[in-house]
């Protein structure tokens, strides 16, 4: 078996005695395109912050392409194929959307420690960045700053940051969240047109966004994994439907 | 705009300040001693507006670099036969490089409130080694007799100031230069990323705490040059180049002149010390009064310094003419 593009080996934390992610054992394919869902309060975003490491888990390994990283920090993470977008859009609001996308393809290229040639002058930063523009259908909003965008668009600019650090695997966090329904089959087509040699773990709460995306979903409730499988067995999964209609009746 | 999308040229209203202090130079003669003390002040807050205005880092504490570098270049000036102006500039800025990186080694792990009051203690620690230290800084008393030789033994510092002046206006010249290419560099686009989104930076991989430490650093470089250059115009050093007072009248002068603009730092200082001036000599108990007064009108309504009113002015402007040329058509 190849070796798994992220996996984690009984991944724990707690607060205090809260325990929000309860021994799991998960593994992303090479090139998957793989969900995670669950409902509110599951431990979905815990569990993708220890992935990138914002936070520390209280046990258990995380391993990326093989190799441990569970020590390793979120920026050297990032640097070692790790991509991830946030759930609330987390941009350099005021800076152009070429800026955004340019400064993370700096630092991947080792550029951003140069101090004397403008940063306008370094076209091989700025043209790489117009060219992933363009892929996403912003090509002419590169010079517009991210808060004068609306907010569909700011939230393709999270990708746009993500895809130019070229990572062997991304975790996109509700890529969907907030986008009107009717923009979100733009976020979708995007989502479709990714790279395939990257593995994708994508959280989202929007059903038919993850039965379209996904080929694997895990369902993860109260920390734990209640069930992993294709999302034909998981439509079918009575466990599944009676967490989803559970939390439906509360609601 | 600097970044990647900015246009790195020089304007033309760029060669203002050095227009003004060149015609300052030959105009106004009785004014340079104050004049030198300004340009020190504009260096000493351009190292302030890298760290404060485009890094994002807030500190009450720049007073120390800018009193060690004083206390450097007086010492070695006057204990030590070191006279050379050079020397004790390089000497400044070296001890207060040390400073800032050991120091921001172990502040920048932190943010916000707890920061500013680290920095705080930092530049207290220094004022009270200055004040202990008697023997070697002259206490409360000061540190006099300073000797600065003749600069490449030529210029020797004159009563005018008229070397004080120019060496002075050089060291700026230099000074700007280098924190201009910085911040239109790769280097200050990421500063400014910190600035805006300091977790984004992390998730791009950017170590960011090392980047901190090393802005930092050459920020204090810069303070520390800036200290040295005071102490050379004044040939005396006292303790009030170190602790709070120091370090919040030129966070003063950077909000008056704007911060993270780069020319806020040449605007701030210049208002700030003429309005001393001339408020000290008019009303001497109720000076400071003014200077309030000033901050606050700032504040409340130039949220962007007085370069910040510039702008509004100038955009207004072009609103102005661009929709005058739509309705002539």
């Amino acid at each position: 078996m190849a070796a798994s593009a992220l996996a984690t080996e009984k991944l724990c934390k707690s607060f205090g005695a809260l325990t929000v992610a309860d021994n799991i054992n998960f593994r992303l394919a090479p090139g998957a395109r793989h969900a995670l869902i669950g409902p509110n309060g599951a431990g979905k975003t815990t569990f993708v912050n220890m992935l990138t490491g914002a936070i520390a888990p209280s046990s258990g390994r995380i391993l990326l392409g093989g190799e441990d990283i569970t020590k390793v920090n979120q920026a050297a993470r990032v640097r070692r194929g790790l991509g991830r977008t946030f759930q609330i859009t987390t941009l350099f609001r005021k800076l152009p959307v070429l800026d955004n996308v340019a400064l993370g393809i700096a630092e991947r290229e080792g550029v951003a420690r140069r101090m004397w040639k403008p940063a306008s002058r370094h076209g091989e930063i700025i043209g790489e960045a117009e060219q992933l523009l363009a892929t996403l259908g912003l090509a002419a909003d590169a010079r517009t700053p991210v808060q004068d965008l609306p907010y569909g668009r700011q939230r393709l600019v999270e990708i746009a940051i993500a895809l130019g650090l070229k990572p062997r695997v991304l975790l996109l966090d509700e890529p969907a969240a907030g986008v009107p329904s009717q923009d979100s089959h733009h976020v979708l087509d995007v989502l479709a047109g990714l790279p395939a040699n990257i593995a994708i773990l994508i959280i989202e709460h929007d059903m038919d966004l993850v039965f379209r995306f996904a080929s694997r979903i895990t369902v993860l409730v109260q920390g734990q994994v209640l069930v992993e499988g294709t999302p034909h067995d998981i439509a079918a999964d009575r466990r599944v439907r009676d967490v989803y209609l559970g939390e439906a009746t509360h609601a | 705009m600097s970044g990647y999308t900015g246009d790195p040229r020089i304007r033309p209203q760029e060669f203002l300040p050095w227009i003004i202090a060149i015609v300052a130079f030959f105009l106004l003669p009785e004014y340079l001693s104050l004049g030198a003390r300004i340009v020190v002040y504009i260096l000493f807050a351009l190292s302030l507006d890298l760290i404060l205005g485009y890094a994002g880092i807030i500190t009450l504490g720049h007073s120390a670099f800018f009193g060690l570098g004083a206390y450097t270049a007086g010492i070695l000036g006057a204990k030590f036969g070191v006279s050379d102006p050079f020397l004790q500039l390089v000497a400044a800025a070296g001890a207060a490089a040390l400073l800032g990186i050991s120091t921001g080694a172990v502040i920048l792990r932190t943010k916000a409130l707890t920061l500013l009051m680290l920095t705080l203690a930092i530049t207290s620690i220094v004022l009270e080694i200055a004040n202990k230290a008697s023997s070697l800084t002259g206490g409360a008393d000061g540190l006099s007799g300073v000797e600065v030789a003749p600069i490449l033994g030529l210029f020797k510092f004159d009563l005018f100031g008229r070397t004080a002046f120019i060496y002075c206006l050089v060291t700026l010249f230099l000074g700007w230069l280098l924190v201009r290419r910085l911040i239109y560099s790769p280097f200050g686009a990421m500063l400014t990323g910190i600035r805006e989104n300091a977790a984004r930076m992390h998730a791009v991989g950017a170590p960011v705490y090392w980047r901190l430490v090393l802005v930092y650093t050459l920020s204090a470089t810069l303070a520390g040059i800036a200290g040295a250059l005071l102490t050379q115009v004044n040939q005396f050093v006292g303790l009030n180049v170190l602790g709070l007072e120091p370090s919040g009248d030129l966070l003063v002068m950077l909000i008056l002149g704007g911060v993270g603009r780069l020319y806020g730092a040449f605007v701030g200082p210049v208002v700030y010390l003429v309005a001393q001036d001339y408020l000290a000599k008019q009303y001497p108990e109720y000076w400071y009064f003014g200077i309030g007064v000033l901050l606050v009108v700032v504040v409340l309504f130039a949220r962007g310094g007085i370069l910040g009113i510039f702008d509004t002015w100038l955009q207004a402007l072009s609103r102005q003419r661009s929709s005058a040329r739509a309705s002539a058509r």
